[in-house]
């Protein structure tokens, strides 16, 4: 297990190093010089030479990326030439926003989405099953920016119970910041949840036939414990699958989302970035969320092992 | 095709998407009114004769431009979910058939796909080449990749380890050949599922794009575009963003219905249905 550990660890610094590689070159390619948007257009040629040694834009490409990534070791992800302030404090202010939303989205999605899917599948063909079945198929059709502007126009708007937008830093009022999260994560979660009701239920119904159910059975278990014991642990492998690729929607998702309630995340953030040209700003907040989506993959994986002792041993078919 | 026929479902699904895809290829050659034309003195009007949907804050035909934003959405996640298909279940498959080097290359590419979500693609490409429909495309194409490369693989491996796998093994079927014959047919259901997931999520994701600008540009228009037009306004004329919203839901419900009918139909497993299982 340690090894396997071991080796998915070393997968996803790979990983890493291959995305920011990407990240580098592609936003290397991108037009527009800082230094002369720094000096603006009347800028003499010689100023903005001048300017380009001291940000060390003339130095080769491998060595800028190196020194990218040796600073970013070291928590220095440079300074934003726009906001005239370190990137890593911008995106860290930021980040304060993005990842309770997802996090809060993912909370939901899942305390709502598996009971739901068990439920379902327990009940297959039965009434519930189909109204649990129909409530998740609207769900999972709903953009969860357009159900933002629903549940603003209710909530917001006609009850008056949570503010339509904006947001109040954590540290001036937690409440009042909690609240603003809380139509956005909802709006963010409801797809999620359908989506993972949906899966759950098809794992399990698709495990309810296998042999060991019946073998469960023979043995003297009850239906129920048979799917409890047996089912749902067999059924957690494509689920945790989704789990997997659910955070990267969730934390992609905020950044559309925000849009709608006028939260400072990080897509507000990344938008100005590329807008103003402010390409160390791009980066460094391009690599956070690529890090916090393959550390979720990392987790899922091993996650995986745990749940099915089979894969940890198996190297080839 | 007539025990396809004997799944309700599936024909209320299809008949729907069906309808649907008409409405946007008739855009093609007719709308009742062009969607270009801008009228401002007849702005917001509420649904008539003249106006089956009304107007929106330009003044435009809300039916013209449902119509042919409906083809655009259909069109962008269409050919994204065939760029994921094609490339990402050949991955999944190879990692498991082949295991060892192969799927530790498929995980990494499949991970380091996925560290780039549709949107972070999309930004990236419009920083570099500009906003448009395209980029939708590639962007929502790309993140289909990994997630049909890992669902294959997932649904895969447990079926590698089942008997009929090594028997196959042992008849001298390569490597290739059981992946084709016995791993695939085994894992239709989960990408046939995944398919319609990724389809609705394409247009939804269209959707996404469009609304923060990153999409279909004017004067094209798309169902998301729509609802960026509306989004100003949205608290006073609300009509225009229920509009081309509950499209999109009615389209993404059509599809799913069909894709779940599918599925119904296709899987050898739940057609003959073992009751006493589940009983």
């Amino acid at each position: 297990m340690i090894l396997f550990a071991l080796r998915r660890l070393f997968g996803f610094a790979v990983t890493l190093l291959v995305a920011a590689i990407v990240i580098f070159w592609l936003l290397d390619l991108l037009p527009g010089d800082p230094a002369q948007f720094m000096l603006g257009i009347n800028a003499t040629p010689e100023a903005v030479a001048r300017l380009r040694g001291q940000m060390g834009l003339d130095a080769p490409a491998h060595e800028r990326f190196i020194g990218w990534i040796l600073g970013m070791l070291q928590g220095d992800f440079g300074t934003s030439y726009t906001q005239r302030a370190p990137v890593a404090e911008l995106i860290g202010g930021r980040l304060g926003v993005t990842l309770p939303l997802a996090v809060f989205a993912m909370v939901i999605s899942m305390a709502v989405g598996l009971p739901l899917g068990i439920l379902a599948a327990r009940r297959r063909g039965k009434a519930l099953d189909t109204i649990i079945m129909v409530t998740a198929q609207t769900g999972v059709a709903i953009p969860n920016f357009w159900f933002g502007m629903l549940l603003t126009l209710l909530f917001a708007v006609t009850l008056r119970w949570l503010p339509p937008g904006g947001f109040t830093p954590w540290n001036e009022d937690s409440g009042a910041a909690l609240r603003g999260l809380v139509l956005p994560s909802l709006a963010l979660a409801l797809p999620q949840a359908s989506i993972l009701a949906r899966v759950m239920r098809t794992a399990l119904v698709d495990v309810t036939g296998q042999d060991y159910i019946r073998t469960a059975r023979a043995k003297g278990l009850t239906m129920g414990e048979a799917v409890w014991r047996h089912g749902v642990r067999n059924a957690l492998l494509p689920v945790l699958t989704i789990l997997g690729l659910q955070f990267a929607y969730l934390v992609a998702g905020t950044i559309i989302v925000e849009n709608v309630f006028y939260l400072p995340g990080l897509g507000r953030l990344i938008f100005t970035a590329i807008s103003e040209r402010d390409l160390i700003l791009v980066r460094g907040a391009t690599i956070i969320l690529v890090v916090t989506v393959t550390a979720t993959m990392l987790l899922t994986d091993i996650a995986y092992a745990l749940v099915d002792p089979r894969l940890r041993e198996r190297s080839t078919m | 095709m007539r025990r396809l026929l004997s799944h309700p479902s599936l024909v209320i699904g299809l008949v729907a998407t069906v309808i649907f895809l008409v409405i946007g290829l008739l855009s093609l050659v007719w709308t009742p009114y062009p969607i270009e034309q801008i009228d401002i003195g007849r702005r917001y009007l509420g649904p008539s004769a003249a106006h089956w949907l009304g107007t929106d804050n330009l003044g435009r035909d809300l039916a013209s431009l449902l119509m042919s934003g409906t083809w655009t959405s259909f069109l962008v996640a269409a050919v994204a979910v065939a760029i994921g298909v094609g490339l990402g279940v050949p991955l999944g498959l190879a990692a498991v058939a082949w295991g060892g080097a192969v799927e530790w290359l498929v995980l990494r590419l499949t991970d380091f796909v996925f560290a780039f979500p549709a949107v972070i693609v999309a930004i990236l490409i419009t920083a570099l080449i500009g906003p448009g429909a395209i980029n939708a495309i590639v962007a929502i194409g790309i993140f289909n990749i990994p997630v049909f490369a890992r669902v294959a693989r997932g649904g895969a491996l447990s079926i590698a380890t089942l008997d009929f796998v090594a028997a196959g093994r042992l008849a001298g079927l390569g490597r290739a050949m059981i992946a084709w014959r016995h791993l695939l047919p085994n894992i239709m259901s989960l990408i046939i599922v995944q398919g319609t997931i990724q389809t609705s999520l394409g247009i939804l994701a269209e959707a996404g794009l469009s609304y923060i600008g990153l999409g279909t540009q004017p004067p094209a228009t798309s169902l998301g575009l729509m609802l960026r037009d509306a989004q100003g306004v949205f608290l006073i004329h609300p009509w225009l963003t229920l509009v081309p919203g509950l499209a999109i839901v009615l389209i993404v419900i059509a599809l799913n219905i069909a894709g779940d009918g599918l599925r119904d139909a296709i899987d050898p497993r739940l057609r003959q249905g073992n009751p006493n299982v589940l009983a």
